[in-house]
């Protein structure tokens, strides 16, 4: 009878072993195009010697899905945002499309972004309605609705493969500092910081699930939890409703803060939404 | 045996009178790491210990810690120590303080204070002014730690 325990909890270590830790060593690789998954930190993250993708910290299953556009279900949405692109909306008879020719020409951006204007975080999202309301005289989108997530998602692809690269100087600094000092600020019941989980225990497992660094280089991104793509401020709220806090406000000055943080965090990573995760 | 017996009995009349009154979260005596005496008086029972560890909404102690006492459950978190054996290393009175509270034994640890309902920032209202765990299944984790042995 011990004999058969001690049996049982061995198969059970070594299964988890086996399955649960994602094949750190595979490389990720788009139609011939090579993403830069892991770098050296840069200095600003003066806690991290290296920066890793969340892809990395996936199932192969989960990572397999995002290496041909065809199988990642996250181009669903990107199909719906072409269709939004070219839709008149609003008293100036304007679609995105009347202004500009080719979303093509937005390569790039989404490697700048947040970015400070004017006294202000800007979000790429802040800039597609911004568009919506002062040149197509439209209604704006909801900030984290799922037609500007599926917009940001099509702009963000522009510049795929291409690395993270946000301003913190500057202008930037106070806001690059507020965002530090939230990433730093335990919150809720549980009392954690983002640091807590993403920074100290990064590629350790916290039940079922492999803990990333929390990048938001693939955002949006597609997650076969809720079979839709994901704003980086819905995730902030997730991870702060899961330490049973209250969430600041989606949309809100302190998350566009802590965007541009966490976004210098992963400069040099590559683009890769619409990434998928679990 | 009789002896025994005599001890039990009495334990469990001193135990009665404070079983009404848990100690609340703001009195529990935290001395050196380790609190001394039961925060229910009535003796913790290792089954609803053993849940409380496992279930996600209660506990989830699983979510951080390896537990070879639990085959049966696929996934085991491996931010903190294992439990196999804690019982060896800890004494009952530390391990009270640690789940009570872990932060009064590791300044800056990640765990959270399970028998705590003050200082935080921000909690959801549901959970404001709450502790995590009532104060007799932190007894019952307790009791349900003390089985966990090397052999």
């Amino acid at each position: 009878m011990k004999t058969l325990k001690v049996l049982v909890s061995t198969a059970c270590f070594v299964g988890m072993a086996v399955s649960t830790h994602a094949e750190e060593s595979a490389a990720l690789s788009i139609d011939g195009q090579e993403f830069t998954i892991q770098t050296a930190a840069p200095a600003h993250a003066e806690n991290l010697d290296e920066v890793t993708s969340g892809w990395i910290y996936r199932a192969k299953e989960t990572q397999a899905l995002q290496l041909d556009d065809f199988d990642n279900p996250g181009f669903v949405f990107v199909d719906q945002a072409i269709d939004l692109w070219n839709e008149v909306e609003g008293s100036e008879g304007k679609a995105c499309a009347s202004c500009h020719e080719d979303v093509g020409q937005f390569a790039g951006l989404r490697t700048t972004l947040p970015r400070v204007e004017d006294g202000k975080v800007v979000t790429m999202e802040d800039l597609v309605n911004t568009c919506r309301t002062d040149h197509m005289g439209a209604e704006p989108w909801k900030y984290s609705g799922s037609q500007i997530i599926a917009m940001t998602a099509l702009i963000g692809l522009q510049s795929r493969g291409m690395p993270m690269n946000v301003a913190i100087d500057g202008e930037a600094a106070e806001f690059w500092e507020q965002g530090r000092e939230l990433y730093y600020t335990r919150v809720g019941q549980l009392d954690m910081a983002c640091s807590n989980c993403h920074e100290d225990n990064y590629d350790t497992m916290i039940r079922a699930d492999h803990l990333s660094q929390g990048q938001t280089n693939g955002f949006p991104t597609y997650r076969l939890k809720n079979a839709k793509l994901n704003s980086t401020h819905a995730r902030f709220k997730g991870c702060m409703k899961n330490i049973r806090a209250e969430p600041y406000k989606v949309g809100g000055e302190e998350f566009k803060s802590l965007e541009l943080y966490i976004a210098s965090r992963g400069q040099g990573l590559s683009v890769e939404t619409p990434s998928v995760r679990n | 045996m009789r002896i025994i017996g005599l001890s039990i009995a009495v334990a469990g009349f001193l135990a009665n009178p404070l079983a009404a009154e848990p100690v609340a979260p703001g009195d529990v005596k935290y001395e050196d790491g380790v609190v001394e005496a039961s925060l229910t008086g009535v003796a913790g029972d290792p089954a609803n210990g053993r849940d409380v560890f496992k279930n996600r909404k209660l506990g989830n102690c699983l979510a951080c810690h390896v537990n070879a006492d639990m085959p049966e459950e696929s996934f085991h978190g491996e931010v903190g120590p294992e439990m196999t054996g804690v019982a060896d290393r800890w004494e009952a009175q530390e391990l009270r303080a640690i789940v009570a509270n872990s932060k009064m034994v590791f300044e800056d640890s990640i765990m959270p204070a399970f028998y705590q309902n003050t200082g935080f920032e921000r909690t959801l209202k549901k959970f404001d002014g709450k502790t995590i765990l009532t104060a007799q299944q932190v007894e019952d984790v307790l009791a349900y730690l003390q089985t966990l042995k090397d052999e």
